[in-house]
C-alpha cells in the first residue's frame, strides 16, 4: 500500500461502458468521474437504470459481453483497472475491492455451505492453512454477529434468513480485508428492522478496518445517514456531487432537490407523496441537451440545445445544470 | 428418513400392482395364446383342453387372481415355446440388454455433459453453435436409421466394427459379460452408440440450458467478484448447479434406453432381453412378455427411487419426506 495522501484510493475518471445490444448501443455509464478517499464512503444515488450497478462491476472489471469499458479510467492507488490484465483484477477482487449485492438471497451459492464459500476466499487471497483459514471463518461470523459460528459453518445458504445471509454476505466481504467495499443496494431486499441493523453493521466494520465504501442506492435517507460524499447519477452521468450535508440541505440540481423531496418524511403526515414527474428517458437513444430537460420544472430552451457541464456551485457541490438551484431555493 | 423409506416403499408396490394390472388385461385382449401352443391341425377338443391347461377358460378375474398370487409366489409362468420359466429365460438375457445401456449412458453422458457445458458456457462461439446443430441431429434422426447407416458404413463399407452378436464373453459370478473381453468391446461399439445417440442430444442439451441460466444467477457474479477464476465459477460453482435439472431427466433417459434396447437389439442382432421381447411378441409367448414388462417396470421404480435419493445428495435444500 502506498502512503500517498494525495493520490486518492479510488479515482474514477470519464468512465464510459456501453452494452451493445440488438436493439442498439445502451450507453450504461456515459462521462462518470469521482474520487473517493481512503476510509470515505461515498453515496451512489439515482433512480433505477441509472447506471449504479454498472459502475461497481465496471470497477471491479465484471462487465460481461456485450458490455465494454469503452473509455476512461478507474485508478487504484494510481493504478489503471481498465488496462490491467484478467490476472491483476483476480488478485484485486475480493482482496482490495470486494463486493456485496443487492439480494443475499441470490448472492450465495444454494450448494455450497457457508464455511466453504467463505473459506475460498482466503484460500485465493491468503496462505494460511486449513486451520487457520477455519478459524478466520469463525471470527470473522462471530464479527458479523452471527453466534454458534463454528456449527454455522457447516450449515447451507438455505438454513439462514435473510438478514444473516447478508451477514454472511458482508463476511466474505471482509474476510481478505479489502480497502474498498462496493454495497451495490446492500438492504433493499430486507425488511426494515434488518435494514438498519445491516447499515450499523457495515459501518463499523468499516470504521474497524478502516476500509472505504461505495454505497449504492437509490434511497437517500440511508446514504445521507452513512455517507461523506454523495454522487448522484442520472442516465450513465453525474448530474451533482458533493459533501453530504451541503446536497442534502442545498442540492444545486433540480434532480436531487426532487430525490429529497420524494423521501418520505416520517415526522410530518403528507398526503401524497412528492415524486419526480415523468419517467426516466430511453437511454438508447438520448436527445442533445440535457437528459432531465423533459421531467424538470426550470427547463429553459438553452437546455435542449446544449448538455450542461459539471460545475462548481455554492459549498462542496458541483452540478451539471445550466439554472441550479441557489442555496435554500426550492423547484 | 425411515417414515421416507416406508412411504416410498408402499408407493412402489402400489405402482406395480398398477402395472400388473394393465400388462395382464392387455394381454387378455390382444390375440389368442392357445394356437401357439396348437398343432395347426388340432381338433376343436384338443384346443379346448390346451385352453383348459392354461387356464384360460375361466374368468378375467379368477385369471387376474390366479396371476397375481403365482406373481407373489415368485412363480412368473413358462415359456410357451421354449418349455422354460418365462424368468429364467429373460435374466440369461437381461446382462447382454444392461451392459449395452450402461455402455450407452455412459457414452451419453460422457459426452453430453463437457460439450454441454462448454456451449452453455461460451454460447456465442462457432464451436457451440456445431455442437448445437450436431444435437438437434442426435434428437431428430430416428435409432432404426442410424442403426443401419453405422451397419452400412462400419461393417460393410469400412468392415472396422461386426455388425451383429455380443462376441466373446467371460463369466463372471456366473454371469456373461461381453465387457470383459477385446472382442466383446468390439461388437458393442456400433449398437451402443446407435442407442446412445438421443440421450446424448438430450443431456447435453438440458447441460447447456442448465449451464445459461445458472451462468445469470447472482452467486456466479459474486464468486468471480471473489476473486476466483472464471473456469473455478463454471465448474465449482456452475456445474453442480446446472446438473441439477440433468439428474432429473436422468432416470427417465435410462428407462428410454432400455425401451429403445429392444430396437437396436433387433437391428444388431444383440442377444438381449429387448431382442427376447420382439421375438415372442411375434410368437405372442405371453409369459415372457408379462415378466419382461414387470421387469422393466420394477427396475424403472427402482432407478426413479435412487435418482430421488441422489438429488438430495447433490441439494442440501431437498430433504426426504
Ligand atoms: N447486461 C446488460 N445488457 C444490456 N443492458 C444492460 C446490461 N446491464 C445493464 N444494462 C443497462 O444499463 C443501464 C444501467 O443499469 P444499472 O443496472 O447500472 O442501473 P441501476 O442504476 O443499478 O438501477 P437499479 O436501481 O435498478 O439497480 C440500464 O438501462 C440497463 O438496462
Ligand atoms: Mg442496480
Amino acid at each position: 500500500m502506498r502512503d500517498d495522501s494525495k493520490t486518492p484510493l479510488l479515482a474514477v475518471r470519464d468512465l464510459h461502458t456501453y452494452f451493445h445490444t440488438f436493439a442498439g448501443t445502451v450507453k450504461a455509464v456515459n462521462g462518470v468521474s469521482f474520487e473517493i478517499g481512503q476510509g470515505e464512503v461515498m453515496g451512489l444515488v439515482g433512480e433505477s437504470g441509472g447506471g449504479k450497478s454498472v459502475v461497481g462491476f465496471s470497477i471491479l472489471g465484471l462487465i460481461d459481453s456485450p458490455g465494454r469499458i469503452e473509455a476512461g479510467e478507474i485508478l487504484l492507488h494510481g493504478q489503471d483497472l481498465v488496462t490491467a490484465g484478467e490476472a491483476r483484477l483476480r488478485e484485486i477482487r475480493g482482496r482490495e475491492i470486494s463486493m456485496v449485492f443487492q439480494d443475499p438471497m441470490t448472492s450465495l451459492n444454494p450448494l455450497h455451505s457457508v464455511g466453504r464459500q467463505m473459506d475460498e476466499v482466503l484460500r485465493l487471497h491468503s496462505d494460511l492453512d486449513a486451520g487457520a483459514r477455519q478459524k478466520a471463518c469463525v471470527e470473522m461470523l462471530e464479527s458479523v454477529g452471527i453466534s454458534r459460528a463454528a456449527e454455522r459453518l457447516k450449515a447451507y445458504p438455505h438454513q439462514f434468513s435473510g438478514g444473516m445471509r447478508q451477514r454472511v454476505v458482508i463476511a466474505i466481504a471482509m474476510l481478505a480485508g479489502p480497502r474498498l467495499i462496493i454495497a451495490d443496494e446492500p438492504t433493499t431486499a430486507l425488511d426494515v428492522t434488518i435494514q438498519s441493523q445491516i447499515l450499523k453493521l457495515m459501518r463499523r466494520q468499516i470504521a474497524e478496518t478502516g476500509a472505504s465504501m461505495i454505497l449504492i442506492t437509490h434511497d437517500l435517507a440511508v446514504v445521507s445517514e452513512m455517507a461523506d460524499h454523495i454522487t448522484v447519477l442520472y442516465c450513465g452521468n453525474v448530474v451533482e456531487r458533493g459533501r453530504t450535508r451541503d446536497l442534502i440541505a442545498n442540492p444545486a440540481h433540480p434532480y436531487t432537490r426532487g430525490l429529497i423531496d420524494s423521501i418520505p418524511d416520517t415526522t410530518h403526515r403528507q398526503d401524497r407523496l412528492r415524486q419526480i414527474p415523468g419517467s426516466v428517458p430511453d437511454i438508447r437513444n438520448l436527445p442533445r441537451g440535457c437528459n432531465f430537460r423533459d421531467r424538470c420544472p426550470r427547463a429553459q430552451t438553452l437546455c435542449a440545445e446544449q448538455e450542461p457541464a459539471l460545475t462548481q456551485q455554492h459549498g462542496s457541490l458541483w452540478a451539471a445544470c445550466h439554472f441550479p438551484l441557489a442555496p435554500g431555493e426550492t423547484a | 428418513m425411515f417414515a421416507y423409506l416406508i412411504k416410498r416403499l408402499i408407493q412402489m408396490v402400489l405402482v406395480l400392482w398398477v402395472v400388473s394390472v394393465i400388462v395382464f388385461l392387455m394381454m387378455s385382449f390382444t390375440g389368442d395364446p392357445v394356437f401357439m401352443v396348437v398343432p395347426i391341425d388340432a381338433t376343436d377338443a384338443e384346443i379346448a383342453q390346451a385352453r383348459r391347461l392354461l387356464g384360460l377358460d375361466q374368468s378375467l378375474l379368477v385369471q387376474y387372481w390366479k396371476f397375481l398370487t403365482s406373481l407373489l409366489q415368485g412363480d412368473f409362468g413358462r415359456s410357451y415355446v421354449f418349455r422354460q420359466p418365462a424368468m429364467t429365460l429373460i435374466l440369461e438375457r437381461m446382462p447382454a440388454t444392461v451392459e449395452m445401456v450402461l455402455v450407452a449412458m455412459a457414452l451419453a453422458i460422457a459426452v453430453a455433459i463437457p460439450l454441454g457445458v462448454y456451449a452453455g458456457a461460451n454460447p456465442e462461439s462457432r464451436i457451440s453453435r456445431f455442437i448445437m446443430a450436431g444435437s438437434l441431429l442426435g434428437i431428430s434422426l430416428p435409432g432404426f436409421w442410424v442403426g443401419m447407416v453405422l451397419i452400412y458404413l462400419f461393417a460393410v463399407h469400412w468392415g472396422v466394427f461386426p455388425s451383429s452378436g455380443r462376441g466373446d464373453t467371460a463369466e463372471l459370478w456366473g454371469i456373461r459379460i461381453s465387457l470383459l473381453t477385446w472382442d466383446g468391446w468390439h461388437h458393442i461399439v456400433l449398437p451402443a452408440v446407435t442407442l446412445s445417440l438421443g440421450t446424448m442430444a438430450i443431456i447435453l442439451r438440458m447441460t447447456r440450458a442448465g449451464m445459461m441460466e445458472v451462468g445469470r444467477q447472482d452467486f456466479m457474479k459474486f464468486a468471480r467478484a471473489k476473486g476466483a477464476t472464471r473456469s473455478d465459477v463454471l465448474y465449482k460453482h456452475g456445474l453442480k448447479n446446472a446438473l441439477i435439472p440433468v439428474v432429473t431427466i436422468f432416470g427417465l433417459q435410462l428407462g428410454d434406453l432400455i425401451a429403445f434396447a429392444t430396437i437396436t437389439e433387433t437391428i444388431f442382432s444383440w442377444p438381449g432381453m429387448g431382442k427376447l421381447l420382439i421375438d415372442s411378441i411375434y410368437r405372442a409367448d405371453r409369459p415372457v412378455i408379462v415378466v419382461y414388462l414387470m421387469l422393466v417396470a420394477f427396475i424403472f421404480v427402482v432407478i426413479n427411487f435412487i435418482v430421488d435419493i441422489v438429488y438430495t445428495m447433490i441439494d442440501p435444500r431437498i430433504t426426504l419426506k
